[in-house]
């Protein structure tokens, strides 16, 4: 067994550094590593370049990263819930690249795969695909869309083990098993940290392999968003 | 005139046995409601989850279980999760059959716009342009003018594009309308709208029969 664990947060983002680009995984506020970006708010990392699903609320998530300016530019499918978001964009102090979120997903799938592009349908005729190559299959047009290009990983799970193997919760899976060894490291928080062989093999849903580093994380907030509920 | 709540029943009845249905924000997630119980149905979120359920009771609410909406939500038996890259599989591979969504402005050759008002709001365009681009039946549930007034319904979209020449069928507040090779044709007028408002609520081509039935929901 490689053991993939590490004592905590700091060491896990260790050779993190300015201007490096980073995936995180979560669909708004479900699934998002919390622990690892209130670490990134200590660090105080500057310029960097966060490929994201969506870039937090102003008070959480990687809102907190954009409060401090930590963050040059965002690659998202939607940022519709951070007001300072839409302020730094709007005035150009942040750089914003908005992509479908199919081709978010198969970009993160494509780097952990060892594919250096795929054709997509999504976004031929509008401005996503403007610059782009584009190509003729079977009478429908697709669109060339390259793979990231990461150096770090950041994802959170609801099970680990210490050989890196995941388990996910609900729709907290989300980007994160997507993201999982699509940088050149990926570090996994994780809410229960178990020794190997704790783990049924069968349940596993991302391999150790893709991990390099795993930690406990303590504490989930786990904000809710839109509180929806049916009345009794 | 129909209201949001009218025009989510008029879509369930498009909802058929056996199908796999995308719903998108807004109007579209009422249409879940109004699906006929005998019908064996499953809602997809793209976020990662067939199968979704109503909204849980209050002391049922897991975070870690919501749509894509970001609504906390539950699951019905049979239900599954899956990552994004999957989700989208499903999409991108015509697995889903039918795919429910808002948009801002819809042309008459079917183009739909609803991600972003340069310079205004820029949301992104989320899942909604990987559904448009694959989806081979799209229907929009909208309001048949902005709040200005104006048309939504016109000769070509005005706003940045979302997809081209996708969408098979529009719901509006006034009316039916299908997308075809000549424009808008009325198929239903909502009850106690006249054929001629709807002509004025329209600026793409409309093309109108004689008989135009009213909108029936139950």
């Amino acid at each position: 067994m490689i053991n993939k664990k590490v004592r905590d947060v700091t060491n896990a983002l260790n050779g993190i550094k300015d201007n490096m680009t980073i995936m995180l995984g979560g669909f708004g506020l479900c699934g998002i590593p919390e622990k690892s970006i209130e670490e990134l708010v200590k660090l105080k990392v500057k310029g960097l370049t966060c490929i994201s699903n969506n870039a937090g609320v102003d008070d959480f998530g990687l809102g907190l990263l954009l409060k401090d300016h930590q963050i040059k530019k965002m690659i998202s499918s939607y940022v519709g819930e951070n007001n300072e978001f839409e302020r730094q964009m709007l005035s150009g102090e942040l750089q914003v690249e908005l992509l479908p979120q199919g081709t978010l997903a198969e970009l993160c799938r494509a780097a952990q795969a060892g594919f250096p592009a795929v054709y997509t349908p999504a976004g031929f005729g509008t401005e996503v695909a403007d610059g782009k190559e584009s190509r003729e299959f079977n009478g429908k047009m697709y669109i060339l869309e390259h793979a990231f290009n990461a150096d770090f990983s950041i994802v959170k799970a609801w099970k680990g083990d210490e050989a890196g193997n995941l388990i996910f919760k609900g729709t907290a899976r989300n980007f994160n098993p997507n993201m999982c060894g699509a940088a050149s490291i990926t570090v996994a928080e994780v809410e229960e940290l178990y020794p190997v062989g704790a783990l049924d093999p069968n349940e596993i849903h991302i391999p150790g392999i893709f991990v390099q580093r795993i930690f406990k994380g303590e504490n989930y907030q786990k904000r809710i968003e839109q509180r929806t509920i049916t009345q009794r | 005139m129909l209201d949001k709540n009218g025009i989510a029943k008029r879509i369930a009845k498009e909802v058929k046995d056996g199908y796999y249905v995308n719903l998108g924000i807004g109007i579209p997630t009422l249409v879940a409601n109004y699906v006929n119980k005998d019908l064996s149905v499953e809602f997809q979120s793209e976020n990662g989850v067939l199968g979704m359920g109503p909204f849980p009771f209050d002391d049922n609410v897991d975070a870690d279980i919501i749509n894509a909406g970001k609504q906390t939500i539950t699951t019905l038996p049979g239900a599954s999760f899956f990552d994004s890259a999957m989700s989208f599989s499903m999409i991108r591979g015509k697995h889903v059959d039918l795919t429910i969504l808002g948009a801002m402005e819809v042309s008459e050759n079917g183009d739909i716009a609803n991600w972003k008002i340069p310079g205004k709001m820029v949301k992104g365009m989320g899942g909604a342009m990987d559904l448009v681009a694959s989806a081979e039946n799209i229907i929009v549930a909208m309001m048949h003018t902005n709040k200005k007034g104006e048309s939504k319904l016109l000769k070509r979209c005005s706003l940045p594009l979302t997809g081209l020449g996708c969408v098979k069928k529009i719901v509006t507040n006034l009316a039916v309308l299908e997308v075809t090779k000549e424009g808008f044709k009325l198929l239903e007028r909502a009850p106690g709208v006249s054929v001629q408002k709807i002509k004025e609520s329209t600026v793409g081509n409309l093309i109108v029969d004689s008989e135009v039935p009213e909108i029936r929901i139950s």
